[in-house]
């Protein structure tokens, strides 16, 4: 029988059975990584270079679609904080009732297929927008929305948003201030999802961008790819990077604020 | 402190009428509060007391009436722009916030510069005993100090009117007597107009100038808590304020034959068949041989401290019937005594039978 010590804590440690579900885990995900950069770094007679890397990034292509693909994660961001947060805090307090309407609909760019999206856009957007790759933002803030939707609903489901509403309006607050003193910094770590989710899927989508012929860095790493398979393959290597240390920079970011609010202790 | 300096306001709701599709919560409430009055709304859930509460707030809108405060009309006035403190059953302190930054949120979306909002925002922690506690987050604070800290946030703004919507309910009850009785004190030395609502009745007896019974959205009765308890005007309120015995009755003549006692009535139900409705408090018991309509046998007693309560069946109609003595007048009254009972109260409101 195991002793254990009066006041101690005890942790379980993980048995067989779950390190192994974890071992694999990791190899699933880490195994094609690992052979895309071998093949990214190899070299013809066997031996291992970054040549590709260097040719990719002295592509001009590579800073125009990436620039193209910053400006359009940029603008689904402030489609998702100006536009979502306060649509689904308004759910929140004022019309639980169409909650799962609004759920429903978000689901919707999941079943509608995106060439169908694709032409839906261009024939219902303004013509200003058409010949702007703007009009490729309002599509991924709408592919965005599943993911986006249910992070932030997630988040206002943990706090009393209702109460908390009702106490800033009766405190005198505004709505703006309600939503960017209250109810943004309570839900952080819910934005701070629903801003990586979008970033993510707009640095990844290729369908929406190619149909539109636009060159994002998706649309940029397939054509690539047709002539330079290392400098395509180096490219995702170097797109998934950047996409984990901007995962890592909000995890960071939203570490601080925990730990800014767990200071001090019950006395 | 300068919140001291400025006294309460006068609130009228006229004729208040709130509907919630075929429910209708507020049916026609007219309720003036005094300057610096303390008005506890007392009810079972569903009453519209919180109804209430929020119209005045602002956080809901009336369908009919007005609200008034100090002769101005804010029926439609947002909630933002009416000044007033509001305390919520559910714990509301700002998690991102600490005690003082919560209490000096009202004074920041004022514009006030930051020292002078941290300044007052100190004075407040101190008024509700919560100095040390200024820099604490919500998760690190008791229930009860959560609500004080709620309530100082409520008074920083100077609120016209402070609303307190059942503050104590999540408490449990050794805090909830000891924050009833601060809540109080902060109020009177205050002086802000409070509007209480709360379905517990000894809390609502104990801080109230005045309580206002409510029952299907309306105003039932309103007056000293002692007038309350002693001269309910409806039969609801009579059953709802404190234990009554609802004993079988005859009305004869404006007379009310219970018990085998006559006794003049004092208002309810005219039914041919109802209830005499008489406190425990309000009936004799003497050891006695006696078999008739007067007369019964203890089943059980309760020790309640200075008090007992006798569970007693009455002879001729088996009715149960609750009798509180002091206890010391109880000793003698073990279960199985026979007693003869008698109303002392001098009018008895009647209801129709066939109700709890």
């Amino acid at each position: 029988m195991t002793k254990i010590k009066s006041g101690s804590t005890v942790t379980p440690k993980p048995g067989f059975g779950l390190n192994s579900v974890m071992i694999f885990g990791a190899l699933f995900f880490t195994i094609p990584i690992i052979s895309a950069f071998i093949f990214s770094v190899q070299v013809g007679d066997g031996s291992y270079s970054v040549f590709a890397y260097m040719r990719m990034l002295q592509d001009p292509g590579l800073a125009s679609s990436l620039w193209l693909s910053t400006r359009l994660a940029l603008m689904t961001v402030a489609i998702v904080l100006l536009l979502m947060v306060p649509t689904v805090t308004w759910l929140h307090i004022r019309a639980q009732r169409a909650k799962r309407v609004v759920e429903f609909i978000t689901l919707l760019p999941l079943i509608i297929p995106p060439v169908v999206t694709a032409l839906g856009i261009l024939n219902s957007m303004p013509g200003f927008l058409l010949n702007t790759p703007y009009l490729l933002g309002f599509v991924y803030g709408v592919l965005t929305m599943p993911y986006t939707y249910r992070s932030l609903d997630t988040g206002l489901n943990a706090i009393d948003v209702r109460t908390l509403v009702d106490a800033a309006r009766g405190l005198g607050a505004s709505w703006r201030q309600v939503l960017s003193g209250i109810i943004a910094p309570n839900i952080k770590s819910a934005i701070f999802g629903a801003v990586f989710l979008a970033v993510a899927l707009v640095l990844g989508e290729f369908v929406v961008a190619s149909l539109l012929l636009w060159d994002t860095l998706p649309s940029w790493m397939a054509i690539v790819g047709q002539a330079d398979a290392e400098g395509a393959v180096a490219v995702s290597v170097l797109s998934l990077l950047f996409v984990w240390i901007l995962l890592m920079v909000l995890s960071l970011l939203d570490r601080r604020r925990k730990v800014r609010v767990n200071v001090g202790g019950m006395a | 402190m300068n919140t001291s300096s400025k006294r309460g306001s006068l609130v009228e709701l006229s004729n208040l009428v709130r509907r919630f599709g075929d429910v209708t919560a507020l049916d026609g409430l007219n309720l003036t509060l005094q300057p610096g009055e303390l008005v506890a709304l007392l009810g079972p859930s569903g009453c519209g007391k919180t109804t209430a509460l929020r119209l005045l707030a602002g956080l809901d809108l009336a369908d009919e009436g007005q609200v008034i405060v100090d002769g101005q009309d804010l029926t439609n006035v947002p909630a933002n722009k009416r000044d007033m403190g509001m305390v919520f059953q559910a714990y509301s302190l700002f998690p991102n916030l600490t005690a003082v930054e919560n209490v000096a949120f009202g004074l920041k979306v004022r514009g006030v510069d930051e020292t002078k909002r941290n300044k007052k925002a100190q004075e407040l922690l101190e008024l509700v005993g919560l100095s040390k506690q200024a820099n604490r987050y919500s998760h690190q604070m008791s229930g009860g100090q959560q609500q004080r800290v709620a309530l100082a946030r409520a008074l920083a703004i100077e609120p016209k009117v402070l609303l307190l919507d059942e503050p104590l309910s999540a408490l449990d009850a050794k805090v909830r007597t000891q924050l009833r009785d601060e809540i109080r004190r902060v109020q009177l030395e205050v002086g802000t107009t409070t509007l209480f609502v709360t379905h517990d009745q000894e809390e609502a007896m104990a801080m109230a100038d005045r309580v206002g019974v409510m029952s299907n959205g309306k105003l039932e009765q309103i007056d000293a808590p002692d007038k309350i308890y002693a001269n309910p005007s409806t039969a609801f309120v009579a059953t709802f304020v404190g234990a009554m015995n609802r004993i079988p009755a005859i009305l004869n003549s404006g007379k009310v034959s219970v018990l085998g006692q006559s006794i003049t009535h004092g208002g309810g139900s005219n039914a041919s068949s109802l209830v005499a409705l008489v406190r425990p408090e309000s009936i004799e018991v003497k050891i006695s041989n006696t078999n008739d309509a007067k007369s019964g046998v203890v089943l059980a007693r309760s020790f309640l401290g200075p008090q007992t309560r006798l569970t007693i069946k009455t002879h001729e109609s088996n009715t149960h019937i609750h009798v509180d003595l002091p206890s010391s007048e109880a000793l003698d009254l073990i279960s199985g005594t026979n007693v003869s009972l008698k109303i002392t109260a001098a009018t008895v409101l009647t209801d129709a039978d066939g109700k709890n």
